[in-house]
């Protein structure tokens, strides 16, 4: 084999894109004089789960909201299961979904009406039954006919994220998504979330600042600081390249400027 | 095309989705409903008496019966129209639901339809009661002015979302910082577009500002009837053609306004 066929029988850029569930490429994006997101790119295979790591202000927020199409970027390319973002929102916006503690859901609502009214904007087939199933999966039974604003700060966790599996997305965007819940109900959320991989071959990118849940739910981690990617690999690789044995340490290396130095000790 | 292109294919399930989350939310709180029935009940209490007290000292008001209580009955539906379209809309921004609906297949021009079918309803839950008021207690008929009603009802309800529109953008933008001109900007029409007195009274110049405004029309056109018993066609053709311009002027600045809260990140924050 030539080196000229072996470049043609590697994947193009675009190939790579339209195979992935989400291809980020040179994405930057400024507030004024700030850059919240600083010329990043990657690219997440379908079916897998990755976390999005970083402390307050490294990006996560801003660059997951570019990849919903709530923020436009200033330059640089975002696709999603294979359509432009957000040129193309209209195309991939029914297949994915999002959890975030930036939006509530409607607190004068029910659990089932708001249920209902997601379901229907997603046109959810058959959708009484599955609030239903929902409703049994994500244990919302007891309480599915009182207002969400009645309900516990764990109690709305469940019924946000019962939102953002309404239409079996594709793609699923979490911000925090066991925030506030107690090591029980978390633990519960991501058992839960690891059945929906798996059983629907979707995939999922979550920013958390909970080292164990990304350590367990996670194939891949990205890390950001300042906008920038600082790295990105699987968690025991980071882990084995910072000499640490938990991802919060290398989150503390990465959040304290130690980077070149617990590598260093690595090598 | 951007993403905030209006996209063929309006669906009704979507609109229809929007429209009974805002239904939920009018069954779920009586202090809501009693709202919408308790300021046009006052209104017209109000100026039905001053009508009545005008007419007794006053030979024109006597001939011109009902102009007063008309143009309150007329205002209410340019106002409370404007306040139906975008109470809902401020419903979404005060639950911080705004993400969500954005984030979902709901289009635009979808969000915006299901505003103007809730403006519809809004209305006819605090209009009608008033009209009956206004027949019980003033013997005042406006179902007597027949036709021209739906001429004069249609050209201030376009008028209406027009304003609805735009302010929504406003506070999509600037965030919830920009509420209080949700309820002031109509008040800047109201001594522009002659709901209480003619268009003659106002200065020349001003005349000109005036007649750029479609309730202006709807206003005079009432008055004709009433006073003249002439139905204006011409008034309310021109009024259809201006408001044809604004409503699509204001979508316009929605979708212009939508496109700059996406860019400075406001759809995130949706704080003051």
């Amino acid at each position: 084999m030539t080196e000229n066929d072996k470049a043609s029988s590697r994947p193009t850029v675009a190939e790579r894109s339209s195979s992935a569930a989400i291809a980020v490429e040179h994405l930057v994006k400024i507030y004024k004089q700030t850059r919240a997101v600083d010329d990043i790119s990657f690219s997440l295979p379908r079916g897998t789960i990755t976390g999005l790591l970083g402390g307050n202000g490294a990006g996560k927020t801003t660059t997951i909201a570019m990849i919903m199409g709530l923020v436009l970027p200033t330059s640089g390319r975002v696709q999603v299961l294979g359509h432009r973002m957000p040129e193309e929102s209209a195309s991939v916006l029914g297949r994915m979904n999002f959890e975030s503690p930036y939006v509530d859901m409607p607190m004068r609502l029910t659990v089932r009406q708001n249920l209902t009214v997601f379901g229907k904007l997603y046109a959810v087939k058959n959708l009484a039954g599955r609030v239903a199933e929902l409703a049994d999966d994500l244990d919302l039974t007891e309480f599915i006919d009182r207002a969400n604003g009645k309900l516990s700060a764990g109690q709305k966790t469940r019924v946000a994220l019962a939102k953002a599996l309404i239409n079996r997305p594709e793609l699923l965007l979490l911000d925090e998504p066991t925030a506030s819940l107690d090591p029980d109900t978390a633990d519960w959320v991501r058992a839960h979330l690891e059945r929906y991989r798996k059983d629907n071959n979707a995939t999922i990118l979550l920013a958390s600042h909970n080292m164990l849940e990304v350590e367990r739910l996670c194939d891949r981690v990205i890390i950001m600081k300042r906008g920038r990617i600082e790295d990105d690999d699987t968690p025991e690789a980071i882990m084995a390249r910072y000499n640490r044995t938990t991802l919060e340490e290398v989150f503390l290396d990465v959040a304290r400027g130690r980077v070149n130095g617990a590598k260093e000790a690595a090598r | 095309m951007t993403d905030i292109t209006i996209h063929r294919g309006i669906s009704p399930h979507r609109i229809g989705a929007m429209i009974l989350r805002y239904w939920y939310l009018l069954l779920s709180s009586w202090p809501r409903l009693l709202e919408l029935l308790y300021w046009p009940a006052l209104q017209v209490i109000t100026w039905g008496f001053i009508q009545y007290y005008i007419a007794e000292n006053s030979n024109f008001f006597a001939r011109a019966g009902g102009t007063l209580i008309g143009a309150v009955i007329l205002w209410d539906i340019l106002f409370r129209g404007q306040l139906g379209f975008s109470i809902s809309f401020l419903e979404e921004m005060w639950a911080r639901n705004i993400g969500n609906l954005m984030m979902s297949p709901l289009r635009p021009i979808e969000f915006l339809l299901s505003l103007m079918v809730m403006s519809l309803i809004r209305l006819a839950i605090g209009i009608i009661p008033m009209t009956l008021l206004a027949l019980f207690m003033f013997h005042f008929n406006v179902y007597a002015l027949g036709l021209p009603l739906i001429a004069f009802f249609c050209n201030l309800i376009f008028t209406s979302w027009s304003v609805g529109i735009f302010v929504s953008g406003l506070v999509l933008r600037n965030g919830l910082g920009a509420e209080s001109i949700v309820w002031t900007l109509m008040f800047a029409i109201l001594p522009l577009a002659c709901v209480y007195y003619p268009v003659s009274v106002l200065p020349v110049w001003l005349q000109y500002v005036a007649w750029s405004l479609p309730p202006t029309y709807a206003f005079e056109g009432m008055r004709a009837l009433l006073i003249e018993n002439t139905f204006r066609a011409d008034l309310m053709l021109e009024a259809l053609a201006i408001n044809a311009v604004l409503l699509v002027a204001s979508f316009a600045s929605f979708l212009a306004l939508l496109r700059s809260a996406k860019r400075h990140g406001s759809l995130l924050s949706g704080g003051e």
